[in-house]
């Protein structure tokens, strides 16, 4: 546990240490921003729908941005090799980082909150929905954190991880939206497999735990690959 | 026993870079891992360090076996990866605080550990500076003081000297040597003058096995083989064939041939037997050939001779 927050406090002061975190908040902020007041100046409508709906577009890019370095630059430089031979298991590197990049996504979602309280001094908002939804985006961020993590052990050139992580959170995000082609049987299969359709759930302010054991679930599978995949080295 | 290896083996692919080999490292030790570029020196210490599992054998590191009891070993050593990997954008106190935290150092000890490194490793005037921003020869000071932070029994150093200049060699060198004094120290290279200026023991390395096993002076003595001469005659009216026949009819000369030939000179390198001093000899014959001696040079075996005869003839062997 020690060696967790070690290392979580480490990797977020290192996102600080560098643009990385400015830049993704700033371009994080400057969309989410434009859908808020579009909807609100443009639409007279007091709501966070447009922002919740683009947020999950945005993470898509944003996700894979922030956690593409988090083994692969390790790897590239050597230093894994200095980490790995510290007293410290290998799950707690990969919490650590995890955790270290959850944090930054938090923060970028905690800037939004801005939007929520403004909202509330014009009109009447809907608080159980609004409550969900920053729960779902959290989970669904953690989801692509660990898929963004896995790819990142796997290579140890940046760019290849991104586009790694991309397609595979682009494929899990994009299974909803082809259901319709589908077969019944297969489409409720891949309805469940897909993130968006329990982040849809969620955000209409139902927490249902089928919802919270999906995302855990899959959080968990990517973490303990990501783990094997350091292990790996061990064995080659 | 500080460290014991017991037929260590470890395969890459079909490939075998380190190839049964054994050896015991006693506490208190200064160790020189010798051998060229690829010869299984870096392997072998990422298995003491367990960032690499052996195919088949089995390591020990104060009597603890590395597989079973990776996490308690890992806390013994000390460790200096080959090229000094860093978080270069880490400034260096920050860095020593992670690595004394990795480390488990206690937390209310470890402002005095940094403070002990940094006085140790002479980093006070580059401390709050950012890693990337240091010279090499820093950058090397962070990397040991980061390995000894928590004061390990065990230190295993991989190339501690690459790409240094000439004098901060002789500074890291220094504090090696200093470091030695209480510790167990393995370290690698394939620079010949680091072993006899830092190790009490070197183990000579090639192609995954250990060619040689002792002290310095040891190894010269044990491969004390044959001298070579270096003799330089006046080219003039004697013929070269003759002066080649004169020298091999010289007492205790094994074998003659003509190095080098100018307008002026010809330079014979002879090898004589083992243990002979045959120059006296030589100067009465070429005299007595009437031909000019200009030159006349005996060479002792230097480790560097060895280090070449035990690391290419195995090499011309398999090819």
């Amino acid at each position: 546990m020690k060696n967790i927050l070690t290392i979580f406090r480490k990797e977020l002061k290192s996102y600080f240490n560098s643009p990385v975190a400015y830049i993704v908040l700033v371009v994080f902020l400057v969309i989410t921003g434009w859908f808020f007041t579009s909807s609100l100046f443009l639409s007279g409508v007091v709501t966070m729908r447009n922002v919740f709906d683009i947020i999950p577009f945005i993470f898509l890019f944003f996700i894979p941005a922030i956690s593409m370095r988090t083994l692969s630059e390790e790897k590239k430089s050597g230093t894994i090799e200095l980490l790995l031979t510290k007293p410290v298991s290998d799950l707690d590197i990969v919490l650590g980082k995890f955790l270290a990049a959850l944090a930054l996504t938090c923060i970028a979602l905690a800037f939004t909150l801005i939007y929520v309280i403004s909202l509330t001094f014009i009109g009447k908002i809907d608080t159980g929905a609004i409550i969900g939804s920053y729960i779902g985006l959290i989970f669904m961020s953690g989801i692509y954190i660990s898929i963004g993590i896995f790819a990142s052990s796997l290579t140890e050139n940046q760019v290849v991880a991104f586009i790694i992580s991309f397609l595979i959170v682009f494929a899990l995000f994009l299974l909803n939206k082809v259901l319709m082609f589908l077969p019944a049987g297969i489409a409720s299969i891949l309805e469940y497999i897909s993130i968006d359709y329990h982040f849809s759930n969620i955000a209409r302010g139902v927490i249902d735990s089928r919802d919270l054991i999906y995302y855990l679930s899959g959080i968990t599978i990517f973490v303990l690959l990501t783990k094997t995949s350091l292990e790996k080295r061990r064995w080659s | 026993m500080s460290i014991k290896i017991e037929n260590l083996t470890k395969y890459y692919g079909t490939q075998a870079a380190v190839n049964d080999i054994s050896f015991e490292i006693n506490t208190g030790e200064i160790v020189g891992f010798l051998g060229p570029n690829g010869a299984g020196k870096s392997t072998t210490m990422k298995m003491i360090t367990t960032y690499l599992t052996p195919s088949s054998g089995k390591i020990y590191v104060n009597d603890l076996e590395t597989e079973e009891n990776s996490m308690d070993v890992r806390k013994k050593i000390g460790y200096l990866p080959e090229q000094n990997p860093l978080y270069l954008d880490m400034n260096v106190l920050d860095y020593l605080e992670y690595a004394a935290a990795l480390e488990s150092v206690p937390k209310s000890e470890i402002n005095k550990a940094i403070k002990k490194m940094v006085d140790i490793c002479g980093l006070g005037d580059v401390q709050h500076k950012d890693i990337g921003e240091l010279s090499k020869g820093f950058k090397q000071r962070v990397g040991l003081a980061q390995a000894m932070i928590h004061e390990p029994e065990v230190l295993i150093l991989d190339e501690p000297t690459s790409g240094l200049d000439p004098n901060q060699i002789i500074e890291i060198r220094k504090l090696i040597r200093h470091l030695g004094k209480e510790k167990t120290l393995v370290l690698s290279t394939h620079i010949l003058g680091e072993v006899e200026a830092t190790c009490d023991r070197v183990l000579i390395i090639n192609k995954g096995e250990i060619v040689a096993d002792g002290t310095p002076d040891s190894l010269q003595d044990k491969f004390k083989g044959q001298v070579t001469i270096s003799l330089i005659v006046k080219k003039d009216s004697v013929d070269k064939d003759i002066i080649l026949r004169g020298i091999s009819s010289v007492k205790n000369i094994d074998k003659v041939r003509i190095l080098k030939e100018d307008d002026n000179s010809i330079n014979f390198h002879i090898t004589g037997l083992k243990g002979s001093d045959a120059r006296e000899d030589l100067f009465r014959k070429i005299v007595s050939m009437n031909s000019v001696l200009l030159g006349l040079h005996q060479e002792e075996t230097s480790l560097e001779d060895i280090f070449r005869q035990l690391t290419t003839s195995k090499s011309k062997k398999e090819a």
